[in-house]
């Protein structure tokens, strides 16, 4: 049970930073939110997979949030609000595809190393956890700063939020997670509502957040 | 006797959040400015009487030691000032239709919500608990930095959101590192997220995952802190929202996150094998300090000045608290108290300067001490006290932190002092230009409150000429616990 246990956690993390990698290439901005979608459901059942392992029930409160909030009703209103804004199509890059995707496996690299390095009297399972979870964040960070556009900025950083709840979950034990997420939560409905709320477009004419460069308090 | 103090912790906490759903309630603006400085009041009462109390043992979430209780008698003394400047303030706003009734009441519950959240990160014991209550404030000062929703207030609000998220999710991070840390040690469950816990077992941790930890959580606070390369969002959020939230910000908000980062030094500080702590924050608080002065000359906007003062200054404060021994813990611990005050005076002024001029272009603001006495001469005076000059506080402070540095790294003394005359050239050729000269623009009177004002300027003064022998005891013991 143990190698079951520990292989299937493998998996399910190791898969989260491969679509946080799919994410990195997309280049339509609905594709963004599927892909999202989907990180959001590989880690539900990833927290609900260690919530069976741990035997740790309360987790399975953090799963089901991922679920139904993060892979059903953010991607949904995200849908809604790119549409409205007929932006669905763009993907404006600072840096080309080829760039990034290198950018990121350093990035993997460095988690790897430094994660693995640091933890050697760590469980092997919170010790890959770990690094796999500092692997999505980085690559999330990497999303938000390759990226002009607002939206795919927002996506980046519920895909590194994503990382903080699969870090959060392998740590054995640890208290107050199902608080976080649900802060966390928090946080991203008013992110999105005050994407959709403040009608950056309508504001800014456009959610490619280099048009806000125009507007820094200094030249009025 | 203990339960005094406990129940004093519970009023600090419980005031701002009863007061915010009241005020959320309750129309007319009249009615809620006054209720929000009398809450404040309250909770200043409160958190005095923390001073005297006896202390409760420190329980699995709340907290009460000599360093929380110097962030919270200072949290809730400026809160409740700002509270009175905030009531002249935004009558001003309203009668200019900038605010409607409906977001003013928004305004009065949000700025007992941070209050409560700020005051919450303080006693918190428990890391998590910590991080939550950072998050909130962080929360509601986004809400508030958009509050105008003119293109540059949205943008702002946009941008300290963003960075602020970022910042938060990577000192999360770093508390769950923490966590892991703990663990092997302490066991499973709440015990390895209390901070008094942690401290007496830190020495057997496993060091260089602390270290790790430590990196995180420093990135993550120091952006809410304001340190350069991370401080991107300070300046705008500073400029765009309504005055008393930019005093707040600088006087209290980076304050919260610079306390987080203490706490954590002192976690690190415990373990003998971990790394020293104190080169990472020389090194980000020189460079803000230096980063910061430069930029001080090109500045264009009255309050976006003063915000890179504020950066400035906060890298000073890391920088004092990163050399570390009681001397520059001391002297960081003062100067974190006098910026406060003195910051949050300029902000005061400034506000009331922004709405008779109806403007926040240096350019279009001269000889405000001829046409408003009152108001530019406090300006005047909060500048020159800002900048370091004696015989005020912070010529107290900084020359502290620049003697003791100068007897340990005589080279960071140098860069330190250049940082600190380059900004004091910024600031007074600013003023010069503010305050002298003939006047331009509206000069007609101004309904101010100047009590906050020249209350914040006495006591910088005060501590310039005197400091009590108390308060020097107080300060040298809580700089002993710094380490």
């Amino acid at each position: 049970m143990g190698g079951l246990g520990f292989d299937v956690a493998h998996m399910l993390a190791g898969g989260l930073v491969m679509i946080s990698f799919t994410m990195l290439y997309q280049d339509r901005l609905s594709a963004v939110i599927h892909v999202y979608a989907l990180h959001a459901v590989v880690l539900s059942l990833s927290v609900a997979w260690q919530a069976f392992i741990q035997e740790a029930p309360h987790l399975y409160i953090t799963a089901a949030i991922s679920l139904v909030f993060k892979a059903i009703i953010v991607p949904t209103a995200l849908h809604r609000i790119v549409r409205r804004l007929g932006i669905h199509r763009e993907v404006e890059t600072v840096v080309g595809i080829g760039p990034t995707m290198l950018a990121g496996m350093g990035l993997v690299a460095l988690s790897m190393v430094l994660m693995l390095r640091v933890t050697p009297g760590a469980d092997a399972l919170a010790r890959e956890d770990l690094a796999f979870a500092l692997s999505v964040l980085l690559l999330g960070l990497l999303m938000m700063v390759t990226r002009r556009n607002a939206v795919s900025q927002v996506i980046g950083f519920m895909s590194l939020e994503n990382g903080l709840v699969l870090a959060a979950t392998g740590a054995k034990g640890m208290p107050l997670v199902v608080e976080i997420s649900v802060a966390f939560s928090i946080l991203i409905a008013f992110i999105v509502i005050g994407v959709f709320l403040f009608r950056i477009r309508e504001r800014f004419d456009t959610v490619d957040v280099g048009a806000l460069d125009h507007f820094r308090g200094e030249r009025r | 006797m203990s339960a005094l103090a406990l129940d004093a912790v519970s009023v600090v906490l419980a005031v701002p959040l009863v007061a915010a759903a009241v005020l959320a309630l309750l129309p007319g603006y009249r009615v809620t400015a006054r209720l929000n400085v009398a809450a404040s009041f309250l909770t200043l009462a409160a958190a005095l009487t923390l001073l005297v109390a006896e202390r409760p043992e420190p329980g699995q979430y709340l907290l009460v030691d000599d360093l929380n209780i110097v962030f919270i008698v200072l949290n809730t003394f400026v809160g409740f000032t700002t509270s009175v400047f905030s009531a002249s303030y935004i009558g001003h706003e309203l009668a200019t239709g900038r605010l409607t009734p409906t977001y003013l009441r928004f305004y009065h519950a949000m700025y007992q919500m941070m209050m409560f959240g700020m005051n919450l990160a303080f006693v918190s014991n428990n890391i998590g608990l910590m991080w939550v209550a950072v998050e909130l404030a962080t929360l509601t000062t986004v809400l508030m930095v958009g509050i105008y929703r003119t293109h540059e207030a949205l943008e702002a609000a946009w941008k300290y959101f963003i960075l602020g998220s970022v910042g938060i999710a990577l000192a999360l991070f770093g508390t769950i590192l923490v966590y892991m840390t703990a663990r092997p040690i302490m066991g499973e469950g709440y015990d390895a997220m209390v901070w008094t816990l942690l401290v007496a077992q830190a020495a057997s941790f496993d060091p260089a995952l602390l270290d790790v930890a430590f990196v995180f959580l420093l990135l993550g606070y120091g952006t809410k802190v304001g340190l350069a390369p991370l401080h991107a969002w300070l300046p705008d959020a500073h400029a765009e929202g309504p005055t008393p939230i930019s005093a707040v910000l600088s006087g209290l908000l980076l304050n919260v996150a610079l306390y987080a980062v203490l706490r954590f030094k002192i976690l690190l500080a415990a373990n003998p094998a971990a790394m020293p702590p104190g080169p990472l924050m020389v090194t980000m608080g020189l460079t803000s300090l230096v980063f910061a002065a430069f930029m001080l000359y090109r500045r264009r906007d009255i309050k976006r000045m003063f915000a890179y003062s504020s950066i400035e200054h906060m890298g000073i404060i890391v920088f004092a608290f990163g050399m570390g021994g009681p001397l520059a813990n001391f002297a960081g611990l003062l100067h974190m108290v006098m910026h406060s005050l003195t910051k949050s005076a300029i902000f005061y002024a400034v506000g009331h300067v922004a709405q008779v001029k109806g403007t926040q272009r240096i350019a279009e603001i001269r000889g405000l001490t001829e046409s408003h006495p009152a108001l530019g001469w406090g300006l005047v005076i909060g500048v020159v006290a800002i900048a370091g000059l004696p015989p005020f506080g912070i010529f107290t402070s900084e020359f502290l932190v620049v003697t003791s540095t100068f007897a340990r790294e005589p080279l960071l003394a140098i860069v330190l002092v250049f940082g600190l005359l380059v900004a004091f050239g910024a600031l007074l050729l600013r003023v010069t230009g503010l305050a002298f000269g003939a006047p331009t623009g509206p000069v007609g009177p101004v309904e101010a409150s100047y009590v906050p004002l020249y209350a914040h300027l006495a006591l910088v003064l005060g501590a310039g000429l005197y400091l009590p022998p108390p308060l020097v005891a107080w300060f040298q013991h809580v700089a002993g616990l710094l380490g």
